[in-house]
């Protein structure tokens, strides 16, 4: 059998492939010769035919017949089988086989070898892959390497025993002797690394944190000594002193110095000097500041380094490295809630950034921005905003057109600033703006009640422009089917009024009708809108066959709206000037952020709940889960439990929070008006829904129906639609109870198809009287989107008469008007 | 801690990939195609700091190489640019003048100056003569016929 050949003239012979399957031809052939080679247990050339297995492998091709292989090539005793034997082990093996577990063996002897380059690779491959199991088995021999007096080995010990502790926390404690003298050293890489494993303890762990809270001094001595040393070629870099030490001793200040009076005062002149003394020309002057200056935050410094800091920042917003911008705009956010007023001083420059070329620095700067929004500068951001809107990516555009309305809103000098505004962002971004805007500004149009002539006018000489943008297009036709009496009147007072004749309104909303550009949803706009007209306008006949003619349309929304409308005018002609009339001014019972703009009289119900997703409490996830496991089902959601999500304290932070946060709300829910006028049934707000009419007079009579009853426990559930969203059922559920205990810790759980997603909100109490004395309720929100018949799991979980009762159910008798 | 280094050309061959956490060949791979595409289609004057997927991306091109690493959300994005060109500078040492060529023949050789240099995915010795003894030290041990500059590989 010849020699295989050698591994460079395998990686040459490879490379002078020119197809991709000659490539794949030479490598079937070599792999073949391989495998036979390792079947004949060849010794003298496994280490080379590993070697050249790894080659192939970094190519993309399977190499799995290889790991047994690399165990006997870590098992031989020469250093160069070693060496490949471990490469392998750590490109080839993964945790996830129980193929390494032999390898535990081999890596303990090696460990404990006498040539400390066969120890550093033994740690090396441990702290690079060594599994739990492997940690728990040689978490000793770490330790006992963490102890010796060879530098090499300590730092290497150092190293694996953060992978330990990464991989097996509790075995943390058993490396606190160990410690107890590592920061003595003079040797940087013991330093570094004990350093690194200093601060993972720490971060894991608070009883740590505090015992090594005394060990501040001599940290703040070791750094003074790096900056205040001369020159030391072994570790200079760019005339700094082991930058690498540098910052992992900051850090681990910063974790230190956290809450901590004391050790953050011990801190502050060193953090001072490094922060004035650090050469800034090079980036590793600069990663020193940056590390410091994330330090000087953290802490409990005093004012004036919290003021040199952030002045850092912006030093560094100026730098032509854009690199050194990025940190700077990433630090600023981190600290913009906590020193807002010392952020706001930079606040052009950061303004400036939103003219940078790179995408990363752009966002961050956007970001930026709107946090800095505040009731003195908005003009002056929303100008540059608003410009940043027109130029930006289409990935930024529903960011940032959500930021403008919200700032708009907390922050607008005056309605008719808003207004333009809102204005400024439809045409200039209209198709990127979120579906939930439209019902959002909708409701501020109405709200401005001085302000609906000028609104009107300018909407609908956008619509004259340009009927592509559909939120536009959606706000507009609603605003001149409610207001096209002003339109035409011409009495516009905060513009010169245009002159604009009945029929020619009806001509751009009829355009819209036919347009190729609307989307169904706009077209359910524009003939709502068409029909509102009809009590507003004089030429009703045209209207009538406008309508008339839609009840024939092919578009089942359209149909169905335009056939109602037609009984409008037929049968019910004598209501439809008291039907039609102007919108009264919703009141807003939550908005789309946690600041409540008009706090709804008599409208009890908390407002975040509705258009904010909260996040899920992990405990009922987890009963929720329970669920499931219990059902089995694939084809259940767990239902994620509400409890009153508590506000986040500043606006920066809500701001950012937001941002991510808007996608998903049906917008606010106007309340069932109380000033609205008996007469009037609910499908006036049609215009803000999409939903044919006739559901949301259904609403009111959906039967209640019994869910539940067994053992004395009754669940009666009962109905109504959620307004504005027809797709969200609301179900009130009562719990009774006959017997003569009552039920303690009573949980409702419930889950409901895929198709479907719940809400469960908090209930009255968790003790259901005894002898149907009271009633526990609870608000589930079935969002129904693909209108299927409902279908819920429902688990109930009490104590009765002292023990613990569990049961599940199936409720598949929901009336069809709950989900049609 | 590093998650991940790779070292990949400008055609987008891999030329070295160290993990420090423990994924499937499958997940590897996906993870190195993905983000090798979106690297290699930034432009020059972009900055060399990413988000991508919940990582925070570090990469820095020397010559016709990418040095592109992973690090976790709290570590220090200026100090890893440090350490890339820490490691650039050794692999220069070793090889003298080093070029794509040098890494693409000498693999090994690249893994074992990188394993005395980062362990677990942190910086094991920040003193660059240190880092290259030790390697020379381990290269004599390597038994071998002839001379050294021959290995049996």
């Amino acid at each position: 059998m010849p020699a295989p050949i050698r591994l460079r003239e395998l990686i040459r012979t490879i490379r002078t492939a020119r197809t991709q399957a000659e490539e794949r031809e030479m490598i079937q052939k070599e792999c073949a010769a391989i495998r036979s080679s390792f079947r004949e247990e060849d010794n003298t050339y496994r280490c080379r035919n590993v070697a050249k297995l790894l080659y192939m492998h970094m190519l993309g091709y399977p190499a799995h017949f290889g790991q047994l292989e690399c165990l006997k090539l870590i098992a031989s005793q020469k250093f160069t089988d070693k060496r490949i034997g471990y490469l392998g082990a750590m490109l080839l093996l993964d945790e996830r086989q129980d193929v390494h577990l032999l390898m535990t063996n081999c890596i303990k002897n090696d460990l404990n070898h006498s040539t400390q380059y066969v120890q550093g690779l033994a740690l090396c491959t441990l702290g690079c892959m060594g599994s739990s199991e492997m940690c728990r088995d040689l978490a000793g021999e770490v330790e006992k390497l963490l102890k010796t007096s060879n530098s090499y080995l300590r730092k290497k010990a150092a190293l694996c025993a953060v992978h330990v502790i990464r991989k097996v926390p509790e075995l943390m404690e058993m490396f606190l002797p160990a410690t107890k003298n590592l920061l003595s050293e003079k040797n940087h890489g013991v330093l570094h690394t004990s350093v690194v494993l200093l601060t993972e303890m720490c971060e894991r762990s608070p009883d740590m944190l505090s015992h090594f809270r005394k060990l501040v001094p001599q940290l703040v001595r070791i750094l003074k000594n790096l900056i205040m040393s001369g020159y030391s070629p072994e570790h200079d870099v760019s005339g700094i002193s082991d930058p690498f030490l540098q910052v992992r001793i900051l850090r681990l200040l910063r974790i230190l110095g956290k809450n901590d009076d004391d050790s953050s005062e011990a801190m502050n002149d060193i953090l001072a000097q490094v922060a004035t003394n650090t050469e800034t020309s090079k980036n590793v002057g600069n990663a020193i500041l940056y590390e410091t200056v994330l330090t000087i935050m953290d802490i409990k410094s005093e004012s004036g380094l919290r003021v040199l800091a952030i002045n850092i920042l912006g030093r560094f917003l100026l730098n032509n490295d854009k690199n050194i911008r990025y940190v700077a705009l990433t630090s600023l956010l981190k600290t913009v809630q906590t020193d807002h007023n010392a952020v706001q001083r930079h606040r052009s420059t950061i303004v400036d950034c939103l003219k940078d070329l790179d995408v990363s620095i752009k966002r961050r700067a956007m970001e930026l921005s709107f946090a800095l929004v505040n009731g003195n500068n908005i003009r002056g951001m929303m100008k540059e905003l608003l410009y940043f809107l027109d130029s930006c990516d289409p990935d930024f555009k529903a960011d940032c057109a959500s930021g403008v309305f919200l700032a708009a809103e907390k922050y607008a000098p005056s309605k008719r600033w808003h207004i333009d505004t809102i204005m400024r962002v439809l045409t200039t971004a209209g198709s990127y703006v979120r579906d939930d805007s439209v019902p959002n500004l909708i409701q501020l149009i109405t709200n401005s009640v001085e302000m609906h002539a000028y609104t009107v006018q300018r909407l609908y000489k956008a619509l004259l422009d340009d009927i592509s943008q559909q939120p536009l297009v959606q706000v507009a036709s609603w605003c001149i089917g409610e207001y096209g009496d002003l339109l035409v009147s011409g009495q516009c007072e905060e513009e010169e009024p245009i002159q604009v004749t009945e029929d020619e309104v009806l001509d751009v909303l009829e355009g819209l009708l036919v347009s190729n550009l609307s989307t169904p949803v706009t077209r359910g706009y524009s003939l709502t809108a068409i029909m509102k007209l009809s009590t507003r306008f004089s030429s009703v006949n045209r209207i009538k066959k406008v309508v008339s003619i839609y009840g024939s349309s092919i578009d089942v929304e359209l149909q169905q709206r335009a056939v109602e409308y037609n009984a409008l005018f037929k049968k019910y002609d004598h209501m439809r000037p008291a039907l039609l009339e102007r919108m009264p001014i919703m009141e807003k019972s939550a908005s789309n952020g946690p600041t409540e703009i008009v706090q709804t009289n008599g409208e009890a119900e908390p407002s975040a709940v509705e258009s904010k997703h909260p996040p899920p409490v992990t405990q009922p996830t987890n009963q929720a889960n329970d669920l499931l496991d219990l059902l089995g089902g694939n084809d259940v959601v767990p239902v994620i439990q509400t409890t009153m999500p508590t506000k986040p304290a500043s606006a920066g932070g809500e701001l950012l929070d937001l941002l991510g946060d808007l996608s998903l709300s049906g917008g606010p829910a106007p309340a069932p008006a109380p000033s609205v006028p008996a007469s009037q049934p609910p499908f006036l707000l049609d215009g803000l829904s999409s939903q044919p009419l006739f559901n949301d007079i259904a609403a009111a009579g959906i039967p209640p129906m019994t869910a539940y009853s067994k053992n004395g426990l009754k669940i009666d559930f009962t109905f109504e639609r959620a307004n504005p969203n027809p797709n969200i059922a609301v179900i009130t559920i009562h719990a009774t109870n006959s017997t003569e205990a009552e039920m303690t810790d009573f949980v409702f759980q419930a889950a409901v198809p895929k198709t479907f997603q719940l809400q469960l909100l908090s209930p009255s109490s968790n003790v259901v009287p005894a002898l149907n004395q009271g009633t526990v309720t609870q608000v589930i929100r079935v969002l129904n989107q693909q209108k299927q018949q409902l279908r819920m799991r429902i688990k109930l979980t009490y104590t009765h008469k002292g023990s613990a009762v569990q049961d599940l159910a199936e409720v598949n008798n929901f009336p069809p008007q709950s989900w049609q | 801690m590093f998650i991940f280094m790779l070292l990949f050309s400008r055609q987008g061959k891999l030329r070295l990939q160290k993990w420090y956490v423990p994924l499937s060949d499958k997940e590897k791979k996906k993870i190195t195609r993905e983000l090798v595409q979106t690297v290699l289609a930034r432009k020059p004057k972009m900055c060399s700091f990413l988000e991508w997927r919940d990582l925070k991306v570090v990469y820095k091109r020397y010559a016709s190489l990418y040095f592109c690493c992973a690090i976790e959300d709290q570590d220090n994005e200026l100090i890893t640019l440090e350490i890339i060109h820490r490691y650039v500078e050794l692999l220069d040492k070793y090889f003298g003048s080093v070029c794509e060529l040098d890494i693409i023949f000498n693999f090994e050789k690249a893994y074992f100056i990188l394993d005395e240099f980062l362990l677990g995915g942190e910086a094991q010795e920040t003193s660059k003569k240190n880092v290259l003894k030790a390697i020379e030290q381990a290269d004599l041990l390597q038994e071998t016929k002839r001379s050294i500059l021959k290995s049996i590989i």
